[in-house]
């Protein structure tokens, strides 16, 4: 398989009036045309690695690494400038909640049809067209009338497909995911990982996948990062992960209420800090 | 224990009227766990805030031990009854100390023993002494959860709403808010109604559950019925085959239950 991106020895540090904060510390990974999972806790530096790979970290971060390489391109030394034109248009993120991240007052056909007019240098009748096709390629089935909604007309599922539909509109080599489906139901959010497995599967497009749910993952994706306090505890096949050697991966897959057997009682995962110094 | 008829609630006036639950019956025994388990939108919460009395707009029978709510919420029912919130992040007055937090159901109620009912809530939920004078901020989600179970006990109620307890946590300190409350209905024999979008940790913790959808029950099930994927109805199939695994056949073959 090839590699579409590659990241070695990734770290981000926070200054803070308390001393730097490590948050991603010495993480590395390739993707190559696949769905790469990342698995953690609330702090474990999952969203923060997808966001350094865009470089779209805080003022106060800092992103250090061996190198962060996207198609023969070095990320880590890209201008502000050359990173506009990754941005969007080749690597593109879609946010967990899309009452956030769309813009209140211009019709959600609209912001499709201006993702594209960036990127390509469409007349606004060819982006009007092209955006009508997107909302049919996320499964919208009454398109033109969704086109001329405002964002707070529409469903946190439907709002979370005009995201996606945003994010594919200029054909970008990699989306980043950053817990795209945690604020949506449940039928809603297997329709949703439904497209983006379209994606992969149809386009040829690598996927990251950040969640912090390791059953969804492992069953959606094809291979797995667990991260903990800012660091890999280890890489896994999907298919393989009940073979997981690190007690972490082990502890968080056992205290997850299990649909089909019940136990009295719930294991609790114990930590052990030697996990953050080897 | 709980008995609710044809419990309807509605939000809005005129051509904006949404009827937000549309005639909904159930029994609790005391002792027993019941869930409402629904996607958003589907009323579960809504049940639990006429319950509580915390919306107004509310029409049918609601009975605890046998003696009917009025629409007024009152001393007596709250010592019953108490809920827990989803969001310990905003359920806890950022301004106030723990002890403040469970000092005050103590001082509206007019309770003695304060301090020993503050530290014997505290040692209930698993909680350190030292975070007593703590603020909601300087302690962790988790503990944040432990806190808002203590003030919900602190005035010994029979019945705990819990709506979503554990949805804004992580899976392993969900693990050990859910052990406390299995704990604690053992311990002060407790009646839970619990409400969540998470099937499996409804089959975890209840005896029964009752799936809604659009303001409706679909169908009431026994917990063992959720564990064998026995569900005689549709839409709570779906909801089972869309919980926690994702596959590719599975989604496409989703329909709209509108």
């Amino acid at each position: 398989m090839t590699s579409l991106l590659r990241v070695k020895n990734l770290s981000v540090t926070f200054d803070t009036p308390r001393g730097p904060v490590e948050a991603v510390r010495d993480v590395s990974f390739d993707l190559g045309h696949e769905r790469l999972g990342i698995v953690g806790e609330s702090g474990s530096g999952k969203s923060q690695t997808g966001r350094a790979i865009l470089k779209l970290i805080a003022g106060n971060g800092r992103v250090e690494a061996g190198c962060i390489e996207f198609d023969g391109m070095d990320i880590l030394g890209a201008s502000e400038r050359d990173m506009r034109l990754i941005r969007g248009a080749r690597i593109s993120m879609i946010m967990q909640d899309p009452r956030y991240s769309l813009n209140p007052v211009v019709k959600v056909g609209d912001q499709i049809a201006e993702a594209y007019r960036i990127h390509s240098r469409a007349s606004a009748k060819e982006a009007h067209k092209k955006a009508l096709e997107m909302l049919e390629t996320v499964q919208i089935r009454d398109h033109e009338k969704v086109y001329s909604l405002y964002p707070h007309e529409v469903s946190g599922g439907m709002g979370q497909r005009i995201m996606i539909a945003m994010m594919l509109i200029p054909d970008p080599d990699i989306i980043i995911a950053d817990e795209p489906t945690s604020a949506l139901d449940v039928t809603v959010q297997m329709q949703v990982l439904g497209l983006l497995d379209d994606m992969v599967t149809k386009r040829g497009m690598g996927l990251i996948l950040i969640s912090h749910d390791l059953g969804l993952v492992s069953s959606f994706c094809d291979r797995v990062v667990v991260m903990y306090g800012g660091r890999v505890m280890e890489v896994l096949e999907a298919k393989k992960l009940h073979e997981a050697q690190h007690p972490y991966t082990k502890g968080l897959m056992n205290c997850a209420p299990r649909l089909k057997d019940r136990q009295t009682v719930l294991p609790i995962l114990q930590r052990d800090p030697s996990w953050l110094t080897d | 224990m709980i008995r609710v008829q044809d419990l309807r609630v509605t939000f809005g006036k005129g051509k904006n009227l949404f009827h937000a639950v549309q005639g909904v019956s159930f029994e609790i025994k005391a002792g027993e766990a019941y869930g409402l388990v629904g996607e958003s939108g589907s009323g579960k919460s809504t049940i639990l805030r006429a319950i509580s009395r915390l919306t107004a707009d509310w029409s049918g029978i609601i009975e605890i031990d046998s003696a009917p709510l009025s629409h007024r919420r009152d001393k007596s029912t709250a010592r019953k009854m108490q809920m827990v919130f989803q969001d310990p992040y905003g359920s806890l007055h950022p301004r106030h100390t723990v002890n403040d937090i469970l000092k005050e159901p103590l001082e509206i109620h007019g309770v003695n023993n304060r301090d020993s009912r503050i530290l014997q809530a505290l040692s209930d939920v698993g909680l350190s002494i030292d975070l007593r004078f703590r603020y909601p901020y300087q302690i962790s989600g988790g503990q944040r959860q432990r806190v808002a179970i203590a003030r919900a006990l602190i005035l010994e109620p029979e019945i705990l709403l819990l709506d979503e307890p554990t949805s804004a946590l992580d899976v392993s300190v969900q693990a050990e808010i859910l052990n406390l409350l299995t704990a604690l209905r053992r311990q002060h024999d407790l009646t839970y109604l619990m409400v969540s979008h998470d099937l499996a940790v409804v089959g975890h913790m209840c005896d029964r559950i009752a799936v809604m959808n659009r303001g409706k029950f679909v169908e009431e099930i026994s917990a063992a019925q959720l564990r064998d994927a026995e569900p005689e109805d549709a839409y709570t199939r779906q909801l089972i085959s869309a919980s926690g695994k994702y596959d590719r056949e599975t989604a496409k073959s989703f329909v709209s239950f509108d």
